[in-house]
């Protein structure tokens, strides 16, 4: 098997052990089989019973052939992280049923397409033949459609094996297909034709099972790059540029898929979406509408990123408003299109050449990319600047269960934007009005937009030298003076990024001796790790950075504690080389946790990190 | 006198020129300066853009009252494409190199036109890049020898030519030398709906003047062929549909254009003539004027505008820029319903 799904590690802790409602399934399947509607009907019936769930899906840089893996983890704790272990392995896929059967964990379930050519020797699990074709020919099915519908077999044997009520099956069913019964029954006819099969010829041996329970009442399930677009629509967004490019595409579709939300009266639309001939015209054009006037916004991951460098700098330096979602994949180069990496964190961070800094905002669940979603749009404004919002491939693409949306709960802010009306009293009051002038000693000017219909509101953009009054200049003092108040601006965003979320872990708030610091979608491996670990008697309080640049409270959490590990996925440990590199602090206590390895993370691949550190005398 | 807006000619211009004297550039600066002034545009609605470049900087030297936006090497097709959709009701005037249009901005130069992107595009083509002294650019003649940089191998790029086959509605070429023309192309393209392009030769008079560059005021002067008069003829001007008497003139040789404001572009053949309302006359017209080495200028191509990118979009009437709050936030019944159906 290509993908290292399974730790080589022991399952050393009893709490990471299997259990009624808190094992994982992982499905094997060939790409582009159609596939993804049983995993996500499996995913939608658990969250129906009641059962925390959540998926990944682990898919080639493919369209059809090449071998896809997902996995399903049930948790009755609402752990929603990949899980270490995957204890049921559907095998379907000929090309990789060899080392699927062999990576099934000790004690776990096989269920084996019976029409592939296998081998078991594996005494220690329990192994379910499924003859799928013989089973499909029970039924009648149309032709063109028999292949993807062969997916519901496993559905239907999942059904009846591990405790599924068929009824539930078919509401998922219905759901997926948008409340149209037509492809629901048919879909549903397959599932009901394998139950039976299973009823009659599988007998249950294995201890893996679901049961009803309640805890997810009032959720919601949905990927985060679907949240990210309901986000920006919610946030006013009126121009999206962009270019396809894997794992943001999703955004940008779902910002198309949710178009009826910005109709005006008569049906037109509230928002230009322009797909661009490139990466460098996407940022160009988000940065024109931007300067013009408008909230806009691109959707891309590292390469696009790449190609819009030196266009974000100018955005930079001349501060204009805008927001890049870098929904992050493997690098370096095209490196593993569709596989999530927390690579591009210290690249966009400085993006661009000379002295430029970025506000990044992280988000770390499908929550938090509709609520950075609209966030970033008035930052973005208020700030004047460029602003990042760093998502990933396991947030953006997977499912997720989520509490509902909070509806933004201030105003659209457009930040110093002078109208008309505003220019003319400023100038009352002031007795003159010059873009780059810091009136407020927070580094941040005002600005007028084109098309402003006041004799005093135009100036000149540019991206080389100018003095406050926006006028070209090469002195140094005009320079300096710039580069200092945008240094000025960017330690005012230190209060405008949302700060950090902390978890302390006694009552009282007082530091542990271990400090946790990490961001994005390992929030929920924390966690999890977290929890485990105390029940070991291993205590630690956790940090969850959200955004840069960092606020006085980072220093004051990695101060108060002896021991500070910074879990990141990605190779080079980005987040503690920038904190390494900006600490006040004089004494470094930062231990760099780092893995990315193609996958999300677990809880316990952390669980053994810092056990093993814990452990070196 | 004031025009209908009550400014002078001289509330259209900008910063003092920075550009080498004797810049081509800089003639060209000051017909924006006039066309703008006589077409009584108002400055607030004008947004003036440009790459990166001598070319580019010129935006500083014309309309002060204008917002302006000097953005990066080759790359300011998107950017205006991004503004004038971000706002429909602004008027974008632009400005760029061959080095920055026919090099590191081709191809966004293809797309802003294949998008119709509404604007007036004018390329200031002196077959050099200036600003970085003197290299040869895309549209350098072929064969032809520079102080530094030896021999030009390579054969040039037309960049009306480019335009027509890229879907330009209108095209022309003009040269700096050449005020009158230049102004009235400009007046017209102002009208035109769509992106109207202009290739003037603006001779760089530092790294590009030697008479036998068809890039140099010499070599213009002395070749320059106008394929006709231009004159710009008020809105309300209804003489095209009738008898047209011009006593020199005979009636085959006067074409007349409407334009999308109602004026007119009244064009005076001369010489052998041209249509250009038709696309294959004016294609076989550039290639000819290639091979023989010909500065044919005046309106090259002529098309009834098609729709503009931002024509495409079905957007709102409103500028999306100007939309007020409660038009861009949907409402929180609107969430908790969508919640709903996640759930
Ligand atoms: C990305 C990038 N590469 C290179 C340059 C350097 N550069 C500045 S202007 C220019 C050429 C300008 O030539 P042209 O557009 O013909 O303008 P001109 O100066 O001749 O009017 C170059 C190569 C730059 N500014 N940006
Ligand atoms: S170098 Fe050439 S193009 Fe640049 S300002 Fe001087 S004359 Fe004009
Ligand atoms: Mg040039």
């Amino acid at each position: 098997m290509a993908i290292d799904m399974q730790p080589d590690a022991q399952m050393r802790w009893q709490r990471y052990q299997p259990g009624v409602n808190d094992f994982a399934l992982m499905v094997a399947t060939k790409n582009g089989s159609g596939s993804q509607t049983s995993n996500v009907v499996l995913i939608r019936s658990l969250f129906k019973m009641g059962i925390p769930v959540s998926g990944k899906n682990l898919f080639p840089s493919n369209i059809k052939g090449l071998p896809t893996w997902y996995t399903i983890r049930a948790s009755k704790d609402g752990y929603t992280a990949r899980r270490a272990t995957t204890e049921v392995a559907v095998a379907f896929n000929q090309d990789t049923i060899t080392e699927d059967i062999a990576n099934i964990p000790h004690g776990g379930v096989l269920i084996a397409n019976k029409d592939l050519k296998y081998r078991v020797n594996r005494p220690d699990i329990t192994v379910y033949e499924v003859p799928v074709k013989d089973i499909m020919s029970r039924g009648e099915f149309p032709k063109d459609f028999a292949d993807r519908i062969a997916n519901m077999v496993y559905v239907g044997v999942c059904c009846h094996l591990f405790g599924i009520p068929l009824d539930i099956a078919y509401e998922a069913l219905l759901d997926q297909f948008n409340r149209k019964e037509k492809p629901a029954r048919m879909n549903f006819s397959a599932i009901q034709l394998s139950y039976d099969w299973a009823k009659e010829y599988l007998e249950k041996r294995d201890s893996f099972r679901f049961e009803p329970m309640n805890k997810t009442q009032g959720k919601i399930l949905i990927e985060g790059n679907d949240a990210a677009a309901l986000g920006a629509l919610f946030g006013g967004v009126t121009f999206v540029a962009w270019y396809p490019i894997t794992p943001s595409t999703s955004l940008v579709d779902n910002i198309l898929n949710h178009l009826n939300l910005r109709k005006d009266g008569d049906g037109k639309n509230t928002v230009a979406i322009v797909q661009a001939e490139d990466e460098l015209a996407a940022v160009g054009m988000i940065i024109g509408a931007g300067w013009a006037g408008a909230r806009s916004m691109t959707a891309t991951s590292g390469p696009g990123v790449s190609l819009m460098a030196e266009f974000t700098g100018l955005a930079y330096f001349a501060e204009i408003p805008t927001v890049i979602w870098d929904v992050t994949r493997m690098g370096p180069s095209t490196g593993l299109p569709t596989r999530t990496s927390q690579g591009d964190l210290l690249f966009l961070y400085t993006l661009s050449h000379g002295d430029t800094r970025h506000i990044v905002l992280l988000p770390s669940n499908a929550e938090e990319c509709f609520e950075f979603g609209w966030k970033a749009l008035d930052i973005a404004e208020q700030m004047q600047t460029p602003v990042f919002v760093m998502s990933d491939l396991d947030i953006g693409m997977n499912v997720w269960l989520s509490n509902p949306f909070q509806y933004p709960d201030t105003p659209i802010n457009h930040g110093k934007t002078l109208n008309k009306e505003q220019l003319e009293a400023f100038l009352q009051e002031k007795g003159e009005w010059f873009r780059y002038r810091d009136y407020d000693a927070d580094g941040v000017g005002y600005r007028t937009v084109p098309g402003t219909e006041h004799p005093g509101a135009a100036y000149f953009t540019r991206g080389t030298g100018h003095n406050d009054m926006a006028i070209y200049s090469e002195r140094r003092e005009d320079w300096l003076q710039n580069m200092q108040r945008l240094r000025n601006k960017f330690d005012t965003a230190r209060h405008v990024v949302p700060g950090p979320v902390m978890r302390m872990s006694s009552e009282s708030g007082e530091a542990e001796a271990i400090g946790i610091i990490s961001f994005g979608s390992n929030d929920p491996a924390v966690h999890e790790a977290i929890e485990h670990m105390a029940a070991e008697g291993i205590t630690a309080d956790y940090m969850r950075i959200r955004a840069l640049p960092f606020s006085q409270q980072v220093w004051d959490f990695i101060e108060a504690h002896d021991r500070v590990y910074v879990i990141e996925n990605n190779f080079d440990g980005q987040l503690c080389q920038i904190l390494r590199m900006e600490s006040p602090l004089s004494r470094s206590n930062l231990v760099s946790l780092t893995l990315g390895d193609t996958l999300p993370m677990t809880a316990l691949w952390i669980h053994q990190q810092i056990v093993q550190h814990e452990e070196v005398p | 006198m004031p025009n209908a807006l009550g400014l002078e000619r001289t509330d259209y211009k900008g910063a003092t020129s920075t550009l080498c004297p004797g810049c081509g550039h800089d003639s060209i600066s000051n017909q924006i300066i006039s066309a703008a002034y006589d077409s009584d545009l108002p400055m607030w609605r004008v947004i003036k853009l440009s790459g990166i470049g001598c070319s580019s900087k010129t935006p500083a030297y014309f309309l002060k009252g204008s917002h302006g936006f000097n953005s990066v090497h080759g790359r300011m097709p998107s950017v205006a494409t991004g503004a004038t959709i971000a706002n429909h009701d602004l008027i974008a005037i632009a400005v760029s190199g061959d080095g920055d249009t026919g090099s590191i901005g081709f191809g966004q130069f293809k797309h802003l036109i294949r998008r119709n992107v509404h604007m007036v595009y004018i390329v200031e083509n002196n077959g050099v890049y200036g600003l970085t002294k003197g290299q040869f650019s895309a549209t350098a003649d072929e064969g032809q020898f520079l102080k530094y940089y030896g021999k030009n191998d390579l054969p040039p790029i037309d960049l009306c030519l480019e335009a027509i086959i890229g879907g330009a509605t209108f095209v022309a070429r003009s040269f700096s030398g050449d005020a009158k023309q230049v102004q009235t192309l400009l007046k017209a393209a102002l009208r035109h709906r769509g992106t109207a392009v202009l290739d003037i030769i603006s001779p760089c008079v530092t790294f590009n003047n030697s008479p036998d560059s068809t890039k140099s005021y010499p070599y213009g002067k002395e070749n320059e062929i106008p394929l006709h008069e231009i004159e710009l003829m008020a809105a309300g001007y209804v003489a095209a549909k009738q008898e047209i008497t011009i006593p020199e003139y005979p009636a085959e040789l006067v074409i007349e254009v409407e334009m999308h404001d109602g004026t007119f572009v009244r064009l005076k053949k001369l010489g052998e003539g041209h249509d250009p309302r038709n696309r294959a006359e004016a294609i076989t017209l550039l290639e000819r004027a290639s091979r023989e080495n010909l500065l044919l200028t005046g309106l090259i191509y002529y098309e009834e505008p098609r729709p503009t990118i931002g024509d495409t979009l079905s957007l709102t009437a409103t500028p999306l820029a100007r939309l007020e709050d409660s038009q861009i936030r949907p409402s929180r019944e609107a969430l908790d319903a969508l919640m709903k159906q996640y759930m």
